[in-house]
């Protein structure tokens, strides 16, 4: 428990210049791009005179030279203040939260999915190489490789809801229905399932090719032989010593996947019109909102930090060998 | 380096990709024979729309929910889904090659800085990265490629560095350094080339995620609407989902397609260019 503790304090030491960068970044881009704030919201509101647009300048700070503006906005995003969208009449950090639970949900779904579909199919692979069950695994597993998920997720739309009549279309339950909380909770189930499976196939083909490889590699090795010898069935063999340690791989991709199933899931949500962050990204793109495009960016990234984190406690977990650097 | 037939060979063993090579020539063919097949503005509106496709022979595709024909923007977009996916894979090649050659030779105070700032880019979630430069710098098919670049070289730096971290304590390289190479000349034409057999699987494994980060980024009507493209037909399909879905249908399977053909020949590039790896 000591021991964990002092990696867990190490790690969160580490995230603190990572974060510190990824400040930089979103304020490098903010600033590298032509016209600012003042500019979009004239345009929008119609404001021509000058003398409006100064004063809206100055209550920015934007008149400040830009190291002023850069302490300025790192000293407001300590504070948790990633600036006030006017669209939406409400601070940037207050529409992310609103939205943020909707893409956790689908998000971790996904995952899990994944990770089960993945490990299952590469585990039983990887104990018949070659024979008819590897090979359409392997199959299948290339093909929702290189299909993109939105895709996949509108086909999933026209068989399941369009012409089985099986799954709603979209969004994230049913609306103007007041349910007890149990059918509600049972209805978001039912929303989440298209859009789990559309995000999450892509990552269980990438879990599956890996698992698979993993599995064959541990399955050379010593100690595994050593299982064998001592008269394990072969069913204890892969369960208590191959599979343990061939998720290590798999492990170690999910932590670098991170970013990706959340960036995945901004497409699959406009797919199904899920009222996450990703939508909310495309409308603020669409709209040239920049403060809630950028605070999107910076709280995403600062969600991929934190699950790192986590990650590497799993991590150590299955490895207690590994230290954490 | 190996010897091309001796890289062919070893390359034709592999048949999947062989099969991918092919499928990718196809998607180059198509890029190619798209002007002369169809010399007109492939967005504009030809025909009646929802023809379904194999229907009428003028427009074997079909046609859209405006009366587009889906023949001449599957074909048109090829060269727009080939030419993104290369030009954004050379920037993010030279971005990463760049980056990890530095770090990965001169180790110290500068590999730790540039290695900090990769893992900042790659903690970034790249699509939302990329959204955000187009909203920013605009919509541009430059901007486009730029940010895919963009969000693509950490993957690259992080192979050229571990690369030339070993490489650089090998005899041939102290062998330069004793007769007074300069780096620059080391890096370049000494470890580099030994260094660009996993760059040009990577490599090839970047242009199918630059195709699918554009396919995702015109989905969602944000990219270039000037341009054809098979993700915004996607895009523009799924508001008739309910009564033609083949829109959407088709332009999805040759973006599929690409991919898979694309990742193929990443397989077989790597099972040609590392032997030893072959089994993993």
């Amino acid at each position: 428990m000591e021991r964990t503790w002092r990696a867990v304090r190490r790690r969160l030491l580490q995230a603190i210049p990572t974060i510190f960068g990824i400040l930089i970044l979103n304020f490098l881009i903010l600033n590298l791009a032509p016209g600012d704030l003042v500019d979009v919201m004239a345009a929008d509101e119609q404001i021509t005179n000058p003398v409006v647009l100064a004063k809206l300048r100055e209550s920015y700070g934007l008149d400040q030279p830009v190291h002023v503006q850069a302490l300025n906005y790192l000293v407001n995003v300590v504070q948790f203040d990633l600036g006030y969208s006017y669209r939406h009449n409400l601070p940037v950090i207050d529409i992310i939260m609103d939205r943020l639970p909707a893409t956790l949900l689908l998000m971790f779904t996904s995952i899990a999915l994944a990770m089960t579909i993945g490990i299952a199919a590469g585990v039983a692979a990887a104990r018949r190489v070659n024979s008819l069950a590897d090979n359409v695994i392997s199959v299948v597993a290339v093909l929702f490789f290189a299909a993109p998920s939105f895709w996949v997720g509108l086909m999933m739309i026209v068989l399941f809801a369009v012409k089985l009549g099986w799954l709603p279309v979209a969004g994230l339950q049913t609306i103007g229905v007041d349910y007890g909380l149990f059918e509600q909770a049972l209805d978001i189930v039912w929303h989440l399932i298209m859009p789990a499976v559309a995000l999450g196939l892509f990552y269980a083909a990438v879990y599956a090719r890996v698992m698979r490889t993993s599995m064959l590699e541990i399955f050379g090795l010593d100690f595994v032989r050593t299982a064998r010898a001592k008269g394990l069935s072969e069913r204890k063999v892969a369960t208590k010593h191959v599979l343990r340690n061939a998720l290590l791989p798999v492990v170690t991709l999910l932590s670098l996947q991170l970013g990706t199933v959340l960036a995945g899931s901004v497409v699959v949500e406009a797919v199904f019109s899920w009222p996450g962050i990703g939508t909310l990204i495309v409308e603020a793109v669409s709209g040239r909102n920049f403060p809630l495009v950028v605070g999107i960016l910076f709280l995403a990234s600062i969600m991929v930090v934190i699950a790192n984190l986590l990650v590497d406690l799993v991590y150590m977990r299955l490895d207690p060998r590994v230290e954490l650097r | 380096m190996i010897e091309l037939s001796e890289f062919w060979r070893r390359f034709r063993r592999n048949r999947s990709a062989v099969a991918g090579l092919f499928v990718v020539a196809l998607v180059v063919v198509m890029a190619a024979i798209g002007p002369f097949l169809y010399p007109n503005d492939p967005l504009y509106i030809v025909a009646p729309p929802e023809i379904w496709p194999f229907v009428d022979a003028r427009y074997p595709l079909g046609t859209d929910s405006i009366g587009r024909d889906i023949g001449a923007i599957i074909f048109r977009g090829a060269a727009t889904t080939l030419i993104i996916g290369i030009v954004a894979t050379l920037v993010a090649s030279t971005l990463g090659i760049a980056i990890g050659a530095v770090a990965g030779y001169y180790g110290g105070a500068i590999d730790d800085v540039l290695s900090r700032i990769t893992e900042i880019f790659q903690t970034v979630p790249n699509l939302i990265f990329l959204l955000a430069v187009v909203a920013l710098f605009g919509a541009h098919i430059e901007n486009v490629v730029i940010g895919i670049g963009v969000v693509s070289w950490t993957s690259i730096a992080r192979m050229v560095r571990a690369e030339f971290m070993s490489l650089r304590e090998r005899e041939f390289v102290l062998a330069c350094r004793t007769i007074n190479m300069s780096s620059g000349r080391i890096i370049f034409s000494q470890i580099l080339p030994n260094a660009m057999p996993p760059v040009i699987v990577m490599a090839s494994l970047l242009v199918a995620g630059a195709v699918l980060f554009e396919a995702a980024l015109s989905f969602l009507g944000l990219s270039d609407p000037n341009v054809a493209s098979w993700g915004r037909l996607i895009g523009e399909g799924r508001l008739t989902l309910r009564t033609a879905w083949y829109v959407s249908a088709i332009p999805g399977i040759a973006i599929l397609l690409t991919v898979l053909g694309l990742n193929l020949v990443g397989d077989g590039l790597n099972d040609a260019l590392n032997p030893k790896l072959k089994d993993r």
